[in-house]
């Protein structure tokens, strides 16, 4: 081996020349990916497989990056409801035969894998998303193609879409009575820590207007890029804040370096608490209650929530999924959203979608969570609102509930302090 | 007061995990020239090392403790692996290495998803981790985290010994001879493939060894490896190619820089800060910090 070039040192501006090559294909494979999702100009409904004693619907997750840790119970969750209606003789006369897609924590991957469903597989509805980012990302290809999707995720409001039935919580049934409960507790300078993406930045902007309205003080905010796992500045400006009380919307793994940061700085759930509104039994059960114990959560479900429909809906996971396998709030409402699609199917006596959206609404199901109904102006779901705290155990003690299902608010008509926003 | 020297303290803190997750590298670049994209991929073999071992050992101190030598052996023979299917392939084509290299890494994520899953796991950190030291008492304490002390304290254990054994050893001896003037060094009866390959276990070892004090501070996950990547080859380059001293010198000021400028402004902000001074200081000296005199003819 001759080695002359061998010992040369590495040219700088080829090196910069490759890497920016490289850049330039990934961005060009990027922009490809969603002209190809939201530009193609088909305007006719998508065509709905249901040839055969079938019919075939979508689950749409995250299976692999950041946001795994959330998204595979959701589908894992939505599979159980599946193999239970099917059990029970299916939905029209057919088994429902689901086709599960990986998102892979990547908001043009969610787009493509969307029209992938509809337009190849003719999907009659499509389960899933978690981030609100992957939400806007497949909005314009559910609406394109008049396909629906279920999404089963708490989220920042602010949004509807005629294509779009949101079975998780929107801002008046969670992030408003979380709050509340705060304010009641006499919680009120906050320091707000959130994942850089929609989602943090619009709750957060709705937090801002609150305080305002209510006399709380917002002593600081900060985000991290979703992912990030370098928290030690934040959890040193929270420290110096020397707040109140943490509201959290980060999102996906970066909870588990948060959470030991937060613990390494000596901040603890009694000296500061956090209250989070994206951490549920799941990610509790692997960021580790050592770090957990005694902050606060706010959702609607929590595994311990009283009730027989839950009993069963727990009892009905662990045997499928493994007896150590935590039953969570967005796994709730994504079984939820399965029993409601199939209500809404058998009252339309059709798998159109716009039949579907005609029959939505007064649609009620005895949910885990309790009897929840659908509100066909909003597509929205009547849900009761719980904060919980997490208890060493792993599980979450609910310590205040609604009382009674919320109506959903998406756009926060009914609070004046919102009038500001959009 | 307390507040700068705490903010401090987290910027040589972050600099430290610089420092380890670049310092392998500095080895393999700047001996052999070979951009190995697969250098991230090395720290996540190290990180789900420990995974591994803390399922099979139950006390969380103990098996950090063991994974750290294991770590070391497993990436660094992972290392020597790529170095001998591969690299040695490839010497006259560097920027071929970056291909190469890059594809491994793909590879390598694809094999830590089917072997542990896609969804990111956690290790338990030991008890006498999770805690901190007070260091100023009082109505504003200045505290300490154990696991950013211990990281800090693995990445001068770590320079040390390299440094060490660079300027010590016979093989250190070799491995400098090479770099100098590799030529002179093959006539005068070094066997530079043995040397190339003893580096490249050394510097992938280290890499092992980081993967093991990530799993201090985040999740671990087949794509960690490309998370940290990028932040090592700017050490390496602001440092200059095969400086150990620059390697050092600019982690820790890159470190401090991230942690004040974040403090003052957002993390994003600081981020894009932080790629601005780099690129004006790359103008200002093109070589790095450090500039490698050689002997070689070309």
């Amino acid at each position: 081996m001759s080695s002359g070039s061998r010992s040369s040192r590495v040219p700088r501006r080829g090196f910069l020349a490759v890497g920016a090559a490289l850049t330039a294909v990934v961005t060009l494979s990027a922009c490809g990916a969603k002209t190809d999702a939201a530009g193609s100009s088909s305007d006719k409904a998508a065509k709905i497989d249901v040839s055969g004693d079938t019919v075939k619907v979508g689950l749409l997750n995250s299976l692999s990056g950041t946001m795994a840790i959330s998204e595979v119970t959701v589908r894992d969750s939505l599979k159980l409801a599946i193999d239970e209606i099917n059990a029970s003789g299916g939905v029209l006369g057919k088994k429902i035969k689901p086709i599960s897609e990986d998102g892979a924590s990547d908001w043009p991957t969610f787009a493509e894998k969307a029209q992938k469903l509809i337009k190849e597989d003719g999907v009659a509805a499509t389960f899933g998303c978690w981030t609100s980012a992957s939400r806007k990302a497949v909005k314009p290809v559910f609406e394109k193609n008049k396909s629906l999707l279920f999404y089963p995720v708490q989220y920042e409001g602010l949004e509807q879409s005629p294509y779009i039935f949101y079975t998780g919580a929107t801002t008046n049934q969670q992030i408003v009575p979380a709050l509340d409960y705060l304010k009641s507790k006499g919680l009120k300078k906050l320091y707000l820590v959130g994942s850089d993406y929609v989602f943090p930045r619009t709750a957060n902007k709705e937090i801002k207007a609150y305080a305002k309205a209510n006399g709380m003080t917002i002593l600081g905010e900060d985000y991290a890029p979703l992912g990030s796992t370098e928290f030690s500045t934040i959890a040193n400006k929270v420290k110096a804040s020397k707040a109140d009380a943490v509201f959290n919307t980060l999102n996906g793994d970066s909870n588990v370096a948060f959470f030991k940061e937060y613990k390494s700085a000596g901040l603890t759930a009694k000296s500061m608490p956090v209250v989070s509104v994206s951490i549920a039994e799941e990610e509790v059960k692997s960021i580790g209650t050592q770090y957990l114990a005694g902050q606060l959560t706010a959702w609607n479900y929590y595994q311990t929530t009283a009730g027989a429909a839950n009993a069963k809906f727990v009892k009905a996971y662990k045997a499928k999924y493994g007896q150590d396998k935590p039953t969570s709030d967005p796994m709730e409402a994504a079984y939820t959203s399965v029993y409601l699609w199939k209500a809404m199917v058998e009252k339309a006596k059709s798998f159109d979608p716009e039949k579907v959206k005609a029959a939505s609404d007064g649609i009620t199901f005895d949910a885990p969570e309790g009897k929840v109904t659908v509100d066909g102006a909003s597509q929205h779901v009547y849900k009761t609102a719980r904060i919980g705290e997490i208890g060493t155990d792993g599980q979450i003690k609910e310590v205040w509930n609604s009382g009674k299902p919320v109506k959903p608010d998406p756009f926060l008509k009914g609070y004046s302090w919102a009038s500001g926003l959009s | 007061m307390t507040v700068i020297l705490g903010q401090t303290f987290t910027g040589i803190s972050i600099g430290a995990v610089l420092l380890l997750i670049a310092l392998g590298l500095s080895l393999t670049f700047g001996q052999m020239n070979v951009i190995n994209m697969a250098h991230g991929e090395f720290i996540m073999a190290g990180a789900y090392t420990t995974y591994v071992l803390q399922k099979s050992i139950s006390s969380a101190g103990i098996s950090l403790l063991v994974a750290l030598p294991v770590a070391f052996l497993v990436s660094g023979a992972l290392g020597a692996l790529l170095e001998w299917l591969l690299i040695r392939r490839l010497y006259l084509r560097p920027l071929d290495t970056l291909l190469v290299t890059w594809g491994v890494s793909l590879m390598l994520q694809q094999l830590a998803r089917d072997i542990f899953g896609a969804p990111n796991v956690q290790t338990r950190a030991p008890d006498w981790l999770t805690g901190n030291i007070t260091v100023i008492g009082g109505d504003d304490p200045l505290t300490f985290a154990n696991s950013r002390l211990f990281i800090l304290g693995l990445a001068v254990a770590a320079v040390v010994a390299l440094s060490l054994t660079l300027r010590l050893t016979p093989l250190g001896r070799r491995i400098r001879a090479v770099v100098q003037n590799r030529d002179l060094a093959e006539v005068s009866g070094i066997s530079t493939s043995t040397v190339d390959r003893t580096a490249f276990f050394i510097g992938s070892g280290l890499a092992g060894v980081a993967g093991v004090a990530l799993t201090l501070v985040g999740p671990i996950g087949p794509t960690m490896g490309t998370n940290v990547i990028i932040d090592a080859f700017l050490v390496i380059v602001v440092g200059g190619i095969g400086q150990l001293k620059g390697t050092v010198i600019v982690a820790f000021v890159l470190g401090v820089l991230q942690s004040v400028l974040e403090y003052s402004t957002t993390v994003s902000v600081a981020k894009v800060l932080v790629l601005v001074a780099i690129v004006a200081f790359l103008q200002w000296r093109p070589q790095g910090l450090y500039t490698l005199r050689t002997r070689s003819l070309v």
